[in-house]
């Protein structure tokens, strides 16, 4: 008999109570994945309420229930979105055939790779950030912080349920090695390189949350188009939630930001020193910390020209971002792109055939769109009546995967001398020092409504709540 | 619908807390939300309140309204300029536009912000009967189909029958209106609704957008084994407030005559749904043209009941009018045996005698209600005018716990296994 009451702990709309292969294949996963959540999850804080957002259905109003719930008792659901009656394939060879409800034996280990890779993202980042609540600015950044973390678990879900729905033992393999992989362990480290950089401090988190939670965002957008149902319609409803660590990393940027200049207003003045003095992150730590997430966010979408690429998408397996949209051909065959390359000490542009360069339309979409909120911090700079602009850096800087790797490129796109870089890198990636003074202002506040003195409050609490809100009680 | 006085709570979305994540847009079952690459924005006259876009938000920014007068609607042009919000016009400003205040009763415009908990505050009750309607239909629900025919490719239905279904000359003509589909797939459950487009542009020259109806016919057609189904209209030819105004949908249904095409969207929703297991209890609770889904499950039982294949449990029907002329289905519905359903009317303007609303009805018959709340088989369906929903919500409560019974414990129960289902406009 089974141990687990399926419709009630395990929320779904996969009909997990009537699937006796998946039960069986869950029942095994599930006390794996509950030990490395008490292992690696949340440090400490496995016995606190949290107010936390369960979905418990895919329609508006199901999938946003609020409640206090202690993070290792969180209904860890399987979501689909709802299926699209006689969905096509709307790109690539196969364009206009019926989508997939099963895995084409061709396309089996591409696919498996492709969900593996987005699946590892999920525990990795929670294993990231599992240091951080002992050092939050609030309650309410606890509680946003906690809702991060039980939401990438669920993702780690929704790409175990594929694994385990779709891909037979190899695919039950599969999600037993994702909770055996570690970020930043050395002997089994998680598959991207972003995911074993450690995210030591709240400054980071944000920007984490804003650039590497974007990186995934237009990951889910790609395969959403996919011409595999179940992935597709998987992913599209992880997007409703990812929106939610977006909005994390935008509004926690924003409010230190709005926290700084308010000190710059108050004691009139720009100098590094005194800001620090004073206890707030000045603009050019800010930038600095862009400069370095931003960079190493757009790795992650690939070398600029990649067959693997090309052949993800002819095959139909991901798309472009909002590839339904767009009003070309969907084949590509015969279009261009242009990617960047350095000849003679410049960057040139050269236009490569569009199939092979879809990484980099995919990293372009995502710069135009990381950029738009970039201004929108510039707006709180500007209401405040101060000359600075934070910008994004080029995307040849500080490069690592590519045709750009290990090119010396400054952040805005000249390239430069080693000892150029040498002598200016300590202007455009935070430095030791910078680490250390944003370490050094990291103290958990605990009270209601308290913040640290490094971040402004939110505008608005969560759910219509007061930002004073119990939002995690400690007992 | 454009009389210069009529105020509208319009919808709009903060530029300054939103962060573009395009959610809301991806949500919205109308099409009311559109962007450019500076904000997100809600089209005024796309928005129809559903308050899909509302949980789903991350920021908040979803949530905001500000009164203006209907025709001085800020524009999406307008919106998309926007780096703030504008502030919230004044009393002063508004009747200085030619619209008055903020009304006592609400309009249909401004149902929407009920799911706020502004206007919990503002009705002075810690009750917030939405909160109490389930999301989930029951278990023995047949599957629906949504969203066959979107709003981009409308399909299209023949008339085949439209009269009135209550005495001729009341104040509240309502009509029994049957489309056809012919071969066109339109699977529906009854609870479900339908969109209607009116055909034609309004004051601004845009298409009208459309009004959702629900059906009043059971799975297998009005008449069974066609592909049909039926609505129940009423014409509207006042707002809430006694104001003469045309309803541009209600008057374009009433006045269709046999032949006619209309341009159908849908079909919608997938929790107002009824149980399909023998012996389970049904209590339906209604007034005027919120019938028409109570209409659709009991001549389903009925169907169900002379094919002699069904055991069916317990139907209560309570449905309130002004008065038993203006009730619609009055007649049809006397000649349904007393031992298929229970029906109980409620009257609030009937000469000579006093008021008396369906929460009264309910309260009357609690000695039955007892026993159906205290039974898992019993399922509750309430659909009507927006204004009743607390009423019946709160009779529902103290007829529970004047019995004795945990009420926390049987709402919750309800709303989980999706047995109370609350549909008001």
């Amino acid at each position: 008999m089974s141990s687990i009451n399926y419709s009630e702990k395990i929320p779904n709309n996969v009909n997990l109570s009537e699937d006796r292969t998946l039960q069986r294949a869950l029942e095994h996963w599930q006390p794996n994945y509950l030990s490395w959540w008490q292992d690696m999850g949340p440090d400490g804080s496995q016995n606190f309420d949290v107010y936390l957002r369960t979905a418990v259905s895919v329609d508006p109003q199901g999938w946003a229930q609020f409640g206090h719930v202690k993070m290792p008792d969180y209904r860890w659901g399987i979501f689909l979105n709802p299926a699209e009656q006689d969905r096509k394939i709307h790109f690539g060879d196969n364009m206009g055939e019926a989508a997939w409800q099963d895995v084409p034996g061709e396309h089996r280990a591409n696919l498996r790779r492709i969900i593996v890779t987005q699946g590892d993202t999920e525990p990795a980042s929670v294993e990231q950030q599992r240091h951080l609540g002992l050092t939050a600015p609030s309650q309410y950044d606890l509680r946003n912080l906690f809702q991060v973390n039980v939401e990438e678990g669920r993702h780690l879900w929704a790409m175990v349920y594929l694994l385990h729905k779709y891909f037979g033992r190899d695919g039950r393999e599969e999600a037993e090695a994702l909770l055996e992989r570690r970020s930043g362990n050395d002997d089994n480290p998680r598959i991207l390189e972003a995911f074993n950089e450690k995210t030591p401090d709240w400054l980071s988190f944000f920007m984490f949350t804003y650039f590497t939670d974007r990186d995934g965002k237009f990951q889910l957008c790609a395969l959403a188009e996919s011409a595999f149902d179940p992935l597709a319609r998987t992913t599209k409803f992880m997007l409703t939630e990812e929106a939610h660590h977006m909005f994390v990393g935008e509004s926690g940027v924003s409010r230190v930001i709005q926290r700084t200049v308010d000190a710059m207003n108050q004691l009139k003045t720009d100098d590094v020193s005194k800001l620090r003095a004073a206890g707030v992150i000045d603009l050019p730590t800010i930038q600095r910390y862009l400069n370095f997430h931003f960079s190493v966010t757009i790795d992650l979408f690939g070398a600029d020209q990649s067959s693997n690429a090309a052949t993800f998408y002819s095959s139909g397996l991901k798309g472009r971002y909002e590839e339904g949209k767009r009003n070309d051909d969907h084949q590509l065959k015969g279009n261009t792109y242009k990617i960047l390359e350095v000849q003679n000490g410049q960057l040139v542009e050269k236009e490569v055939p569009m199939l092979n360069a879809l990484n980099e339309v995919l990293r372009d979409d995502y710069i135009t769109d990381s950029k738009a909120g970039v201004e929108r911090w510039n707006r709180v700079i500007e209401k405040a009546g101060i000359p600075v602009r934070l910008t994004v850096p080029h995307k040849a800087f500080h490069r690592n995967i590519g045709s750009l790797a290990g090119v010396k490129v400054n952040p805005e796109g000249r390239v430069v001398s080693d000892a150029e870089w040498n002598a200016k890198v300590s202007e455009w990636l935070p430095t030791a020092e910078d680490r250390a003074y944003v370490a050094s202002l990291m103290g958990r506040v605990v009270e209601p409504g308290k913040f640290a003195n490094w971040i402004a409050p939110p505008v608005m609490g969560i759910n219509r709540q007061p930002v004073d809100f119990e939002y995690v009680r400690f007992n | 619908m454009n009389a210069p006085a009529e105020l509208l709570n319009q919808h709009l979305i903060d530029p300054e807390i939103c962060i573009r994540c395009n959610t809301c847009e991806a949500t919205c079952p109308v099409g009311a939300i559109t962007h450019d690459s500076r904000n997100y924005v809600v089209i005024a006259d796309k928005c129809n309140f559903c308050m899909a876009c509302v949980p789903p938000c991350p920021t908040g920014s979803i949530d905001n309204w500000r009164q203006v007068p209907k025709a001085r609607a800020y524009s999406v042009e307008e919106q998309l300029g926007w780096d703030e919000l504008p502030p919230a016009l004044t009393d002063v400003e508004l009747s200085a536009m030619g619209a008055q205040a903020a009304p006592e009763t609400q309009s249909p415009a401004v149902t929407g912000t009920q799911a706020s908990s502004a206007s919990a505050a503002v009705s002075g009750s810690a009750v917030h009967s939405a909160d109490y309607g389930a999301t989930v239909p029951p278990w023995s629900a047949a599957h629906p189909y949504t969203n066959l025919h979107g709003p981009k490719a409308p399909t299209t239905a023949t008339v085949v029958g439209n009269f009135q279904v209550n005495e001729p000359g009341t104040q509240n003509e309502t009509h029994h209106i049957v489309l056809d589909f012919g071969s066109m797939p339109f699977p529906v459950l009854e609870g479900q609704s339908i969109g209607i487009i009116p055909p034609g542009t309004d004051a601004q020259g845009k298409p009208h957008h459309a009004r959702q109806y629900s059906i009043a016919s059971p799975r297998n057609g009005e008449r069974p084994g066609y592909n049909n189904l039926s609505l129940t209209v009423k014409r509207v030819v006042e707002d809430h407030q006694g104001q003469p105004v045309r309803g541009v949908a209600s008057n374009y249904l009433c006045d269709l005559k046999p032949g006619d095409s209309v341009q159908v969207i849908g079909p919608f929703g997938n929790s107002f749904l009824m149980p399909n297991h023998p012996r389970s209890h049904i209590v339906m609770i209604c007034t005027g043209t919120g019938s028409a889904p109570m209409r659709a499950m009991t001549e389903w039982r009925r169907r169900l009941r002379n094919s002699g294949k069904f055991e069916g449990g317990k139907l209560m029907l309570f449905f309130g009018a002004r008065t038993q002329q203006e009730l619609p289905y009055f007649g049809p519905l006397q000649k349904l045996p007393k031992d298929f359903i229970d029906i109980e009317f409620a009257f609030s303007r009937e000469l000579g005698k006093p008021k008396r609303y369906v929460q009264d009805a309910l309260r009357d018959r609690a000695a039955d209600l007892v026993q159906l709340l205290k039974d898992n088989q019993s399922h509750f369906y309430v659909c009507g005018l927006k204004s009743m929903e607390e009423g019946v919500v709160l009779a529902l409560r103290d007829i529970a716990q004047e019995a004795g019974l945990d009420w926390p414990s049987i709402a919750q129960s309800l709303k989980r296994e999706g047995r109370l289902h609350l549909e008001t406009y």
